[in-house]
């Protein structure tokens, strides 16, 4: 079993990329937090460690989607509403804020394929579900992001 | 992200999540890998022997919960920079003694007592020990030491004053033993 530092070394700036896709920027660093820390209790009983990128993914999308579920139940703090318009966010930053607003499934989908670069197959290993599946929650990510962008 | 990596060892550190901590450490013969767990300091590794080799060794014989976390390891490094210095003659580290067993662990007790610029032969060693005849098994104890400089098997030289051997080279032991004052 390789040393937990090396599953830091090799995969942390993806599943960095993955939260800031799933939950944004501010988030981020605590989801990444959760899922390392989960993932340090849990690694000395692992039994299967031929694709540990996929094991990490895993914890980091079910701790995005418990980040989610914990905010859905409390009032977004609002600071001062801006009266006049403000210049339009950054592309990146805006498109993100939209994936995170789609439903889990999609949402994780379009971060783990366009946040992470991940194939059909890993996503697919990531969330616990058939090639096939990924594959249709993608697809209808893409397709509800295009509608609200057009 | 180096900030995000120092409060994950920290957070890691305080939920007893951290099996083993390791750090690197400069020393004026090359870059030491130092290693602790909760109870002590548990492996220091040399210049010239594989560091990478070193880790993959403690997650296999002790627990593979094991992150970089350097601030586990400031007094050990604080410390040594002064040994080197020649401003320190007794280290003042707990250590974790889990590395070795039976026979070598006494071995490496007994040198761990001898005192800052004295040396002792193998045989006091293997006497100290309590088998004076296992010369050869005190120099395979130096030999297996995971704490070196710390635990000074420098200071153990055979019978009549030879060098013996080194794991990080005769020229270091030499090194060492001039630093304290001997040869």
């Amino acid at each position: 079993m390789p040393p937990f530092q090396t599953l830091l070394d090799d995969h942390a700036a993806d599943v960095m990329g993955v939260l800031r896709g799933a939950v944004g920027r501010t988030d981020a660093d605590d989801c990444f937090q959760e899922t390392f820390l989960a993932a340090l209790r849990a690694y000395p009983r692992l039994r299967d460690t031929s694709n540990l990128r996929g094991w990490l993914l895993t914890i980091a999308h079910r701790k995005a989607i418990d980040h989610h579920r914990a905010n859905g139940r409390r009032p977004l703090p609002v600071g001062e509403v801006a009266e006049v318009g403000v210049s339009d966010p950054e592309p990146g930053d805006g498109i993100w804020e939209k994936v995170g607003a789609l439903p889990p499934k999609q949402r994780a989908a379009v971060a783990l394929r366009y946040g992470s670069d991940l194939p059909h197959a890993e996503i697919a290993a990531a969330l616990g579900c058939s090639p096939e599946a990924a594959r249709r929650s993608l697809h209808e990510g893409i397709k509800r992001l295009r509608k609200e962008l057009a | 992200m180096k900030a995000t990596l120092e409060r994950l060892a920290n957070r890691a550190s305080d939920e007893g999540l951290l099996d083993v901590a390791y750090a690197m450490s400069d020393s004026p013969f090359g870059a030491l890998l130092l290693a602790a767990t909760p109870k002590g300091l548990v492996k220091l590794s040399l210049p010239g022997h594989d560091p990478e080799q070193a880790l993959e060794d403690l997650a296999a014989r002790i627990s593979p919960r094991l992150l970089e976390a350097p601030a586990r390891l400031d007094e050990a490094r604080r410390e040594l920079d002064l040994y080197f210095e020649g401003k320190l003659t007794e280290f003042d580290l707990p250590l974790d003694w889990q590395l070795s067993r039976d026979f070598r662990r006494r071995a490496l007790r007994a040198i761990d007592r001898i005192p800052y610029g004295k040396t002792r032969s193998y045989t006091e060693i293997a006497r100290s020990a309590g088998n004076e005849r296992a010369v050869r098994a005190a120099g395979s104890a130096c030999g297996s030491n995971p704490i070196p400089i710390v635990v000074p098997c420098h200071r153990v030289l055979r019978t009549g004053g030879a060098l013996g051997g080194y794991g990080g080279g005769l020229p270091m032991k030499e090194a060492l033993l001039k630093l304290e004052g001997v040869r």
